[in-house]
C-alpha cells in the first residue's frame, strides 16, 4: 500500500535507508515517503536532532555483562546500537571507518578501550577529517594496536607512523621512507596512561598523554615542508594532500556506493571534500544526493554486519533491551568472516566479492533463513499479519511481491521468482490464515534471504 | 635450476597432497630458527634474543625456538627442509601487500589470482572434484582465489552443511530451490559477483555433502588441543584421511607482527604451531596418511634484525620450512650473515626467492608446470623430497 501524501518513492527511500542506515521494513519507508527524499538526507546527516540511545536498560537486563568481561559483549553491545540508533548512519560511518583504521582487540585486548575506540569513530566520523585523525593518534587502542607508546624520541617506533600514510590517509606511494621516519619522529611522546592490570577487578580504559620530555623536538622535513612539528602539525599537512582527499573519496564511494570504483565519481567527491574543508557529513551530503548513488541499487556486496543487523531489523529481533541472545549476533558476523572489533590485519577486510566465499555464504544463508523463517519474530510475524490483512485468499505472485515488499522493496530476478513458485510448488491461490499459509510464507521468506539477490545492497 | 624430474605422482599411487600453513603478521624467523652461530646475534638481539641454554639446538649452531619441541623432533627424524633467507627483489613492509605478494606470486603488479587457486584448477583441470582445494579457519585466503575455480572454506567440520536448521521435505524443498536460484543455466545475465555467488553457492553445497563424510569415517588416538590452529589441523587430517581426493589444503594463524611484547608473543605462538603440527603429523602417521603429505610453513617477511627494545619491526627477509614423510630434513640455502655489511636496509638479505619454493613444489611435488603459476621461471632446490 502506498500512501497518497507520498513525496519520495518508496524503493528510493528503502535505497537510501539501506545503504545510509541498516534497512527497514515498508511500513516505515512509507511513512517516511511523505517527505522530500534531500529532508530524508538531512535527517540521516544532522544526527544531533536525534537523541543517543539510552543504554541503561540494555546494562541492567544483560548485568552479566555489564563490568564489560566479555568480548563478545562489547560486539553485540555495538549491533545493538546499530539495530536501534535513532542516528543509524553514525553507526554506519563507524562501521566505514572501522574498516579503514582497523584496531582489534586481538592484540588490544582490552574491552572498555575497544569500546572508546569504537564510540571515537562514531563521535567524530561525520565531522572534520582532521579531528577524526587527531582522535584516532590519541585514541588508546590505537596507540596500542601500533605500538605508539614505544615511540620514542631516542628510539622511535615507526609503526603509527608508517600506517598513518600508508593505511590512514594517503596510500602507498605517496610519500617516502624518509617521510615516514620523519612522521615517527612527530609523533614521539605520543603515549597512553599505563592501563591498571585486569585481575582482580577487571578492565580499566586508559587515556591519552602527551610526555613532552620524550617529543623530538628537532626539526623535520616532512612531504616538503619543514619545520619543528608535532604531530597535529603533521596531521595538518597530511589532510591537505591530494593523494588524502583521493583517499577518502575513494572510501566513502566504496562504503556507500559500489564495490566497483569509478574515478570521475571519486574525483568529484574529492573535490567537495577539498572545497568543504574536510567535512564528512558535507561529503556525504553531496553523495546521497547525486545521481550516481540515487542509480546505484542492489549493487553492493552487504558486509556480514550489514546483513546480520538488516535481517535483524526485518524480522524484529533485538529492538528492546528485554531479548536475550544478543551476543550471538556478535558470533554470526565472525563467522560470516568479519568479527567486529577484531579484523583480520591493520587493513582491515576485503569487501566485495571477497565478502562471499563457500564457509560465509553458508553462513549467511543459514543465519538470515533461521532468523527470517521463524514465525515467533515479532517482524516476521508483522509480515504475516500485515500480508494477509483483508485478505481471504492470494495469488502465489501476489504472496511474493507482498513479501519482498515488507523486506524494504528488494526485487528477485524473474527466474528466480519462477523457481521459487516451481519448488514450494505453489500453483494455485493460497488460503490466509491458514496453517499451511503460514508455512508458505515462512518458505518464502527463508528463501528469499538465501537468494543470490538479496546478498546485494 | 634442475631439470625435469620426477615428481611424487609418479613414484606413489597416492596422489601428493600440499598443506599450506599461513603465519600472519610477519614472524621472526630469527628466533624460529636462531643463528647462534652468527657472531652478531646478541648485538642486534639485546632485549628479545633467545638465551642459548633455552633453545633447541641442532646441527652447525642453529637452534629451534624453545617452544617448538615437536617441530624439533620432526627435525631429528630428518623430515624438516630449512629455507633461511626467504624473500623476493623489493621487499615490501606492509602487511598486506606483501601477503598479497606472497598469495599472487607477483611482486610486480596487484592482482587477485591466486597462485593455489592457478595450482587447484592446473591439478583438476576439468572441476571434476570441488573440494580439490580446502582452506581451514577464517575464510578463503587470496592464495586459493582463482576466478572460475571451486575452492571450498570451512570454520567448523562437524555441522558444516546448509540450511541445516530445516528438516525432511521443507530442507529438501528449499535446498532443491536453493540449487537452482545459484545454478549459471537458470539465469541469462552475466556479472562477475552474480556468477561467483552462483558458483560459490553451488560449490558450498556440493562440498558440504562431500566433507560431511568425514568426521564419522575418523577415528584416532592423536587429541588434539582445543585451539583453532589445531582444530584447522585435524579437519584437514579428517578430510585427508577420508579419501574424498583433496589435494591442497590452507591454515593460518595470526598474531605474529611482534612490535612489542615478543618474547612471551612468540613463545606462545611458536608453540601453539609447534604442537599443532607434531600432532597432526603424529594423526597421519597413525592412519597410514602420512607419506603423501608435505606442509609449508611460511609467513608474509621477517623482521628487522635489531630489536626495538621490546619486540622487532617489519624486516624483509624471513625463511621457510617444508615438513612432511618424504621431506629430506637439512639446510637448503646458508642462513644469511647478520654483519652489517651484509644487511639488506637493516634486515637479513634474502637468499632465495619465495617463488623457488613455490616452484619446487609445484614441479617435484605435484608434478605441474610452475611457470604460469608462479608468472616466470624460478631456480629449484634440488633433493627436496624422497620420490
Amino acid at each position: 500500500m502506498v500512501l497518497l501524501n507520498q513525496k519520495t518513492d518508496v524503493e528510493l527511500v528503502g535505497h537510501l535507508i539501506r545503504r545510509a542506515a541498516f534497512g527497514e521494513p515498508v511500513d516505515l519507508l512509507e511513512q517516511k515517503s511523505t517527505r522530500s527524499y534531500e529532508t530524508l538526507v538531512e535527517d540521516l546527516i544532522n544526527v544531533d536532532k536525534f537523541p543517543r540511545l539510552n543504554e541503561d536498560l540494555l546494562e541492567r537486563h544483560n548485568i552479566q555483562h555489564a563490568d564489560e568481561e566479555s568480548r563478545q559483549w562489547t560486539r553485540a553491545r555495538w549491533i545493538y546500537r546499530m539495530i536501534n540508533s535513532e542516528r543509524p548512519l553514525e553507526e554506519k560511518v563507524a562501521l566505514m571507518w572501522h574498516d579503514v583504521f582497523a584496531t582489534g582487540d586481538s592484540k588490544v585486548g582490552n574491552n572498555p578501550m575497544m569500546r572508546t575506540h569504537y564510540e571515537m569513530l562514531r563521535d567524530y566520523g561525520l565531522g572534520n577529517f582532521r579531528d577524526l585523525l587527531l582522535a584516532l593518534a590519541k585514541d588508546p587502542a590505537m596507540i596500542y594496536w601500533l605500538d605508539q607508546q614505544m615511540n620514542h624520541s631516542e628510539a622511535p617506533n615507526e609503526n603509527f607512523g608508517r600506517e598513518l600514510l600508508e593505511l590512514f590517509s594517503m596510500g602507498i606511494g605517496n610519500y617516502t621512507e624518509e617521510d615516514v621516519k620523519e612522521c615517527a619522529r612527530a609523533f614521539t611522546g605520543w603515549t597512553k596512561s599505563q592501563t591498571i592490570p585486569r585481575y582482580p577487578n577487571g578492565f580499566y580504559d586508559s587515556e591519552f598523554i602527551f610526555r613532552e620530555e620524550d617529543h623530538d623536538n628537532g626539526p623535520k622535513t616532512f612531504l616538503g615542508e619543514t619545520g619543528n612539528f608535532n604531530g597535529d602539525d603533521i596531521i595538518d599537512i597530511i589532510v591537505k594532500q591530494p593523494a588524502t582527499a583521493q583517499f577518502v573519496a575513494a572510501q566513502i564511494y566504496d562504503f556507500f556506493v559500489s564495490d566497483n570504483p569509478d574515478e570521475a565519481r571519486i574525483d568529484e567527491i574529492s573535490r567537495v571534500f577539498i572545497e568543504s574543508e574536510y567535512v564528512i557529513s558535507d561529503v556525504l551530503r553531496f553523495v546521497f544526493n547525486s545521481d550516481f548513488f540515487k542509480e546505484s541499487r542492489f549493487n553492493k556486496v552487504k558486509s556480514p554486519a550489514e546483513l546480520v543487523v538488516g535481517t535483524a531489523i526485518l524480522a524484529g529481533r533485538h529492538q528492546t533491551p528485554y531479548e536475550y541472545g544478543l551476543t550471538k549476533m556478535a558470533t554470526a558476523t565472525k563467522n560470516m568472516g568479519q568479527d567486529l572489533l577484531n579484523p583480520p590485519t591493520v587493513e582491515g577486510w576485503h569487501t566485495g566479492r571477497e565478502w562471499i566465499d563457500s564457509s560465509y555464504l553458508v553462513e549467511r544463508i543459514n543465519f538470515s533463513s533461521k532468523m527470517i523463517g521463524d514465525l515467533e519474530a515479532p517482524g516476521t510475524s508483522k509480515i504475516l499479519a500485515r500480508i494477509s490483512a483483508d485478505r481471504l485468499t492470494m495469488t502465489p505472485d501476489e504472496l511474493l511481491d507482498e513479501c519482498l515488499s515488507e523486506m524494504g522493496k528488494i526485487h528477485l530476478k524473474a527466474p528466480s521468482r519462477a523457481i521459487l513458485f516451481e519448488e514450494l510448488n505453489v500453483t494455485s491461490d493460497l488460503t490466509c490464515g491458514t496453517e499451511e499459509f503460514e508455512q508458505v510464507v515462512s518458505q518464502v521468506l527463508r528463501l528469499i534471504v538465501s537468494s543470490r539477490e538479496y546478498q546485494f545492497a | 635450476m634442475v631439470s625435469k624430474t620426477k615428481s611424487a605422482k609418479e613414484t606413489n599411487n597416492r596422489p601428493p597432497v600440499f598443506v599450506v600453513l599461513q603465519l600472519s603478521g610477519g614472524n621472526d624467523f630469527m628466533s624460529t630458527v636462531i643463528p647462534y652461530n652468527d657472531p652478531h646475534y646478541f648485538e642486534y638481539r639485546k632485549t628479545v634474543g633467545i638465551p642459548e641454554d633455552d633453545a633447541l639446538h641442532i646441527d652447525g649452531g642453529y637452534a629451534f625456538h624453545p617452544s617448538m619441541g615437536s617441530i624439533k623432533n620432526l627435525w631429528d627424524e630428518g623430515k624438516v627442509a630449512i629455507f633461511p633467507g626467504t624473500g623476493y627483489p623489493s621487499p615490501n613492509r606492509s602487511h598486506f601487500r606483501s601477503m598479497d605478494i606472497w598469495h599472487t606470486a607477483n611482486p610486480e603488479a596487484l592482482s587477485s589470482d591466486g597462485w593455489l587457486g592457478k595450482t587447484i584448477r592446473d591439478l583438476d583441470p576439468q572441476k571434476e572434484n570441488v573440494v580439490t582445494g580446502v582452506s581451514f579457519g577464517s575464510g578463503l585466503p587470496r592464495a586459493m582465489y582463482l576466478s572460475g575455480t571451486p575452492a571450498i572454506s570451512v570454520s567448523e567440520l562437524e555441522g558444516y552443511g546448509l540450511l541445516t536448521d530445516l528438516a525432511g521435505r521443507q530442507q529438501r524443498q528449499a535446498i532443491k530451490a536453493f540449487t537452482r536460484m545459484y545454478a549459471p543455466e537458470e539465469f541469462e545475465e552475466a556479472d562477475v559477483v552474480w556468477d561467483h555467488l552462483g558458483q560459490t553457492g553451488i560449490d558450498a553445497l556440493t562440498g558440504a555433502d562431500m566433507l560431511k563424510t568425514a568426521p564419522p569415517a575418523y577415528t584416532s588416538s592423536v587429541e588434539y588441543a582445543n585451539d583453532a590452529l589445531s582444530q584447522s589441523l585435524k579437519g584437514i587430517a579428517q578430510v585427508h584421511l577420508s579419501g574424498i581426493g583433496t589435494r591442497i589444503f590452507y591454515a593460518q594463524l595470526g598474531g605474529f607482527d611482534v612490535h612489542g611484547a615478543q618474547i612471551q608473543t612468540q613463545q606462545t605462538l611458536l608453540q601453539n604451531v609447534s604442537r599443532s603440527v607434531g600432532d597432526f603429523f603424529d594423526d597421519l602417521r597413525e592412519n597410514d596418511g602420512s607419506q603423501e603429505v608435505i606442509m609449508m610453513i611460511f609467513s608474509e617477511f621477517g623482521r628487522r634484525i635489531k630489536d626495538n627494545g621490546n619486540g622487532t619491526d617489519h624486516g624483509s627477509g624471513g625463511g621457510t620450512l617444508l615438513i612432511g614423510d618424504r621431506v629430506k630434513g637439512g639446510f637448503y640455502d646458508p642462513y644469511p650473515s647478520l654483519a652489517p655489511e651484509d644487511q639488506l636496509d637493516g634486515d637479513m638479505h634474502f637468499s632465495h626467492d619465495f617463488r623457488s619454493i613455490y616452484s619446487t613444489v609445484l614441479e617435484q611435488w605435484l608434478g605441474l608446470n610452475p611457470v604460469p603459476i608462479v608468472n616466470g621461471a624460478f631456480d629449484q632446490f634440488e633433493n627436496v623430497f624422497n620420490l
